[in-house]
């Protein structure tokens, strides 16, 4: 059996051919890691999409981390009123890259029905917003609907450009 | 003690503190700001109001009016016994503390404070405590514009804290 023949028949057996990228995504994707960190009543239905009837473990999501320094994911869950959002700064500038945002209900993505001196209006303001999830609150459907529009964005990148492979800061 | 005996008794004690006895749904008596502490002192020891339950403010076109709602635990009061002071100075708006003689009253004095711009003489803490220190401006008056502000307008009226990035 010459080698060609032999490459050719080991293909057979379950050896697939594929890009670095899209097993390194798919890995990535399959294992977003939340931090546990709510602010209104977006965190209950947050609560809602981990427990059981709608479970986003099913997305490797299980653990909420309690640290944002093992999370890869940030679920803005509320109304982010001006007092509190220098302390979700800090909670984001403590995430590891790579890490992503998703701002959860109509007042994480425009201050929703606080048009007021107290609502922060938008955390777009102060963080880089990766999904925006409609509602108020969304049902847990539309949050997981987020999650996976989070993994599509995902499965684009590319490990030869993602900012936090490179040699420079990013801007 | 009904709040009509409770207001005969103090109309007795203090002929010239009650100022007002406006006819409103609950049971309201204004007095004189300059007399408060001594007042209030005299309605809890010796009228069994025991209890104060709320302390908050009016913003109106002439004046501020400060109002507390007392209660008796004692005498298992259910009507609120409300005294009210009226704020002729607009500009500096101060009245006595009530926190040395109810507790109670610590957090909604400084609630008061912080949103209505009351000044509180003789509180043991009157910090804001529901905005931050040097936000512009006090929310519940009526002369506050209420906008919505961006993150960076706001950045330069809180407090450093050299630890927060």
């Amino acid at each position: 059996m010459s080698e060609e023949e032999m490459i050719e028949e080991q293909l057979k057996n379950n050896i697939f051919l594929t890009t670095v990228d899209a097993v390194y995504n798919w890995g990535r994707k399959g294992s977003v890691w939340p931090v546990m960190f709510g602010l209104a009543c977006c965190a209950i239905e947050m609560i809602g999409a981990a427990s059981a009837r709608y479970d986003f473990s099913r997305f490797g999501m299980e653990i909420m981390r309690a640290s944002p320094r093992q999370a890869d994911l940030m679920i803005v869950a509320g109304t982010v009123v001006h007092k509190m959002a220098p302390q979700v700064l800090r909670i984001y500038n403590q995430m590891p890259e790579p890490k992503y945002v998703l701002a959860m209900g109509t007042c994480a993505t425009s201050g929703g029905p606080f048009p007021g001196y107290a609502v922060l209006q938008g955390i777009d303001e102060i963080l880089p917003v990766d999904v925006y999830v409609p509602g108020c609150p969304p049902r847990p459907e539309a949050l997981m609907q987020g999650f996976m529009k989070l993994h599509d964005d995902i499965m684009k990148q590319s490990i030869k450009t993602v900012s936090w492979y490179q040699k420079e800061e990013p801007a | 003690m009904t709040n009509a005996e409770i207001l005969a008794k103090l109309k007795e004690k203090y002929p010239n503190a009650v100022v007002d006895v406006p006819e409103l749904i609950d049971f309201t008596v204004a007095i004189e700001p300059s007399a408060l502490a001594e007042v209030a002192a005299f309605l809890r020891d010796e009228c069994g109001l025991d209890y104060m339950a709320d302390v908050t403010a009016v913003d109106r076109p002439e004046r501020f009016e400060v109002v507390y709602h007392l209660y008796s635990i004692k005498d298992k009061t259910s009507e609120p016994f409300v005294l009210k002071v009226y704020l002729e100075d607009k500009e500096n708006p101060t009245v006595a503390s009530v926190t040395p003689l109810w507790k109670g009253a610590d957090f909604q004095e400084r609630e008061v404070y912080d949103l209505m711009g009351i000044n509180f003489e003789g509180h043991p803490y009157l910090k804001r405590i529901l905005l931050w220190e040097g936000f512009p401006g006090h929310p519940l008056r009526k002369d506050f514009e209420n906008r919505t502000f961006t993150y960076e307008e706001l950045k330069p009226t809180r407090p450093t804290e050299p630890d927060l990035m």
